[in-house]
């Protein structure tokens, strides 16, 4: 009898998670068309999502929710989503983003960014984008330091980006910084080309 | 009963069916415990034992915690650098002396690496090590009684973090030093670190019938920072391997100024040509004070001794024995392959794995195959050393383990995930996301020749949702993985207590022999033991008072004592006269200031405790230790100070004095 009602109850208890868990899916990541490759880094069954689905943690967004959020930059959410790198977004970092508006990836010839976005492009496309990320804080006012300080700006793809200045305006990789925002794990800063490795 | 039973259960599986009908384009299936047998994997029933014991460090609690795998129950805390208050560890009479330190009495640790002792190379389940990072020392603690034994602290250095690791028959354990500083310490500005601070590491033998450690020497390296070891073994075995970052010898804002360099380095230290160069009288004394502390099973106390002075040996006074191997961008773990061939170096702001070859490393020493050196230290050329690169396309690698069946497997950091990659041809065949940001990862055995591929642990340093997200403070979480077949298998996740910064896991049925189940009351020769009711006692000398009492089902003896005043101070020697396996008593006295204790079958264990007011006070076992522990309770009689009150003692009303 015990084992029974011990059935039951994970049954019943295992049925709710899956709704549950299921739902939320749908909810967080709908058109997320990236499940059916056994290594994505975003793979989300029923008992495992992870902070990157995780809601309300804090007063500020992380870098991901922040371009989910902005509507310049739904090209950019698409390529994440497409190279499946949301996690390396939206763990605790610290980070600073070099975030491309949908007009810097409208200067890339259609075709060119069309075929990035095709899952045989993944690793090209997630080599792209994380040049665009570099793995430590870089506010304004460090970057601006960088500058002073002769300091280059390692970024996670391996390469190095350099910080200069013209004007007022700063420039990385030869583009400019168009607005910064502080987020939760790290700093964006919204540029208006999109950076090629 | 049955229907009902029925209708739940088509009920469920409609819901199932339903509810996660969109999931089935999911190639690996891998869609949670339904679809496997992963709960049944993990249960282990009631009266079973866990197939394997994991140690895992505490972190910044200091001490280290026993789970079971594959079941993922925590079986005890055993404090190592901190106080504990579940047994009274540190403040305790017998116990407080393992924290002393060159800087005084020191109540918390951060506990880092903790690592198995081996023979030929393979776990032996004699001792358990454990590093202490901030104040820098190393623990031993017994895995027979899975109690703290030993703690020395390593002069001359500052974040004992590339540590405790253990060469392959346990020969030496190591102590890195990863914040450079002036060695010795000297009052110098802090921007003047470049070329004058040092990163000494430290070579601690151990006696291989005792346990006991002694600091042999310091290898007086180049102010870099030592970040992670391991020891060469099989064929590397008289090698260590250690990871430095911030070649750029920066002081401040290390976070950008310390990934300017392209490369860091690994330093390869050939120990055994050091070991004979100061057994040849090589190295000078160098000044360097430094708590060793020692308890002792049979007194069942720790005793602290000061010591004065260690041999330093400059790295560039041993032809042959230290040399520097590139790494890309700030390397963090430092790991080897069972076979000893493969050096990995994890380069923590890198996507890449360096994997360097033991052979290539010889025989570039032997052909003098160098890029230039660093004070003096020979850089062996990266080309030359360099045997392959893991390109996973992760980000943030920090460590790597290995199961012993051809495989390696490194934790991404940034990306969160738990990489498989072939040993040899360095290739990807599987990846599993960890969500939160995993930081090391234990395979039991896996720093050794023979790792148990059976299970994997990612330990994870967030944990946000996994449990209710009631915060701020959480404990992290670790995720269990089956690592039998080709796939890695994500079968269950549970809360770890501190932050384990490493784990170290061994076969259940190596330790369960040489569990110690009790102390055997005619060896305890602690000083103030009462190894029966007729042998206790009190005894005053002057203000001072030893109460030299028993516990035994359920009463202790004395129960009532009379003639203590205020102003004394009493200390509690209570002996556990019980001689059988899991019957602690407990002791505590209303007002004590120090601790509670637990005491242990033929244990001797004090406190003290300082009466402020006169009455009547009552003391009281802790521990519910049979069907009248509510009865098992004393009285005190405080007098005020200079009252004659005689001193005097009983049990059921038969006064002594």
């Amino acid at each position: 009898m015990k084992i029974q009602t011990l059935f039951k109850f994970l049954f019943l208890s295992l049925a709710l998670i899956c709704m549950i868990a299921c739902n939320s899916k749908s909810n967080s990541n709908p058109g997320d068309e990236t499940n059916n490759s056994s290594t994505n880094l975003t793979e989300v069954s029923s008992s495992n999502k992870g902070q990157a689905f995780m809601e309300g943690g804090s007063d500020e967004v992380n870098a991901l929710k922040l371009a989910i959020n902005s509507p310049d930059h739904t090209t950019l959410v698409k390529a994440v989503q497409a190279a499946g790198v949301e996690n390396a977004l939206v763990n605790v970092g610290p980070l600073t983003v070099f975030a491309p508006t949908n007009a810097a990836f409208d200067k890339i010839d259609k075709a060119t960014l069309e075929d990035l976005l095709k899952p045989e492009n993944k690793s090209k496309l997630a080599n792209i984008l994380v040049h665009h990320v570099a793995p430590s804080n870089y506010p304004t006012k460090t970057l601006e330091k960088n500058i002073e300080k002769k300091r280059k700006l390692y970024m996670a793809d391996g390469q190095y980006l350099e910080v200069t200045k013209k004007g007022e305006d700063l420039y990385v990789g030869g583009t400019k910084i168009i607005a910064s925002v502080s987020v939760s794990n790290g700093w964006v800063h919204i540029i208006n080309d999109v950076l090629l490795p | 009963m049955k229907t009902i039973q029925k209708l739940l259960l088509s009920l469920s599986a409609g819901l199932l069916l339903v509810g996660c009908g969109n999931n089935s384009n999911q190639s690996n299936g891998n869609s949670g415990a339904m679809a496997s047998s992963n709960a049944e994997k993990v249960y282990v029933a009631p009266g079973e034992h866990d197939e394997y014991y994991a140690f895992m460090s505490g972190g910044y609690s200091g001490n280290v915690t026993v789970y079971g795998l594959p079941s993922g129950r925590m079986f005890k805390e055993i404090p190592v650098f901190s106080q504990f208050p579940t047994n009274g560890y540190g403040y305790s009479e017998e116990t407080k002396a393992m924290l002393n330190t060159s800087f005084g009495f020191v109540p918390w640790g951060d506990a880092h690496h903790p690592d198995i002792s081996q023979t030929n190379g393979e776990l032996d389940g004699r001792w358990i090590f454990i590093n202490e990072n901030n104040t820098p020392r190393i623990a031993r603690i017994s895995l027979e009684t899975f109690e703290t034994d030993e703690i020395i602290e390593i002069p001359n250095s500052a974040g004992n973090h590339a540590s405790s690791f253990v060469t392959e028959n346990t020969e030496y354990i190591v102590a890195g030093t990863r914040f450079a500083v002036p060695n010795p310490q000297k009052d110098m500005p802090i921007d003047e670190m470049k070329g004058e601070f040092k990163g000494p590491l430290s070579f601690i033998s151990i006696d291989q019938d005792t346990g006991h450690m002694n600091l042999e020497f310091q290898l007086n390296m180049p102010g870099f920072n030592y970040d992670l070891a391991h020891p060469g073994r099989d064929k590397s075995h008289g090698w260590f391997f250690f990871t430095s970052y911030n070649t750029e010898e920066a002081h401040s804002m290390q976070e950008v100024n310390a990934s300017q360099n392209d490369k860091d380095f690994i330093a390869a230290v050939n120990w055994k040509k050091l070991e004979e160069y100061v057994k040849n009288g090589g190295g000078k004394k160098v000044a360097g004070t430094y708590a060793h502390n020692i308890y002792d099973e049979s007194t069942q106390t720790a005793t602290t001794e000061m010591k004065e002075g260690v041999i330093s040996v400059d790295p560039r006074n041993v032809e042959g024995a230290v040399y520097y191997m590139p790494v890309p961008k700030s390397p963090h773990g430092c790991d080897v392959d069972p076979s000893g061939e493969y050096i990995i170096g994890n380069g923590k702001l890198s996507t890449q794995l360096s994997v360097y070859s033991f052979t290539k490393i010889q025989e570039a020493i032997k052909n003098k195959d160098f890029d230039g050196d660093a004070y003096g230290i020979p850089i062996l050329k990266f080309e030359s050393v360099l045997e392959g690169v893991v390109d996973s396309g992760g980000l943030g690698p920090l460590h790597t383990e290995f199961d012993g069946k051809g495989y390696g497997y490194t934790t991404f950091f940034i990306s969160s995930e738990v990489v498989k990659w072939k040993v040899g041809t360095w290739e990807v065949v599987d990846r599993k996301p960890s969500f939160y940001s995993v930081g090391h990862l234990m395979i039991p055995g896996g720093n050794s020749r023979n790792p148990f591929g059976k299970y994997m642990i990612s330990l994870n340093k967030i944990t946000k949702d996994r449990y209710l997200p009631t915060g701020p403070e959480l404990e992290h979480s670790a995720q269990l993985y089956d690592i039998s077949g080709d796939k890695m298998e994500l079968l269950s996740d549970f809360p770890t207590h501190g932050e384990p910064h490493y784990a170290a896991g061994i076969p259940a049925e190596m330790l369960k022999s040489k569990s110690k189940k009790y102390y055997e009351l005619e060896e305890n020769n602690h000083k103030y033991a009462a190894k029966s009711e007729d042998a206790t006692r009190v005894e005053r000398n002057g203000s001072e008072v030893h109460v030299y009492a028993t516990t035994v089902r359920s009463h202790f003896a004395p129960d009532n004592i009379e003639g203590i005043k205020v102003g004394d101070k009493v200390y509690f020697h209570i002996t556990n006269l019980e001689q059988d396996f899991d019957v602690p008593h407990g002791f505590s006295i209303i007002g004590a200031n120090t601790s509670e204790i637990l005491i242990m079958p033929g244990q001797t264990k004090t406190i003290t405790w300082e009466p402020k007011r006169e009455g009547v006070w009552p003391f009281y076992c802790t521990d519910f230790c049979s069907a009248l522990h509510q009865e098992m309770q004393g009285y005190v009689r405080v007098s005020a100070k200079n009252s004659n009150t005689k001193l005097r003692w009983s049990l059921d009303d038969e006064w002594r004095e």
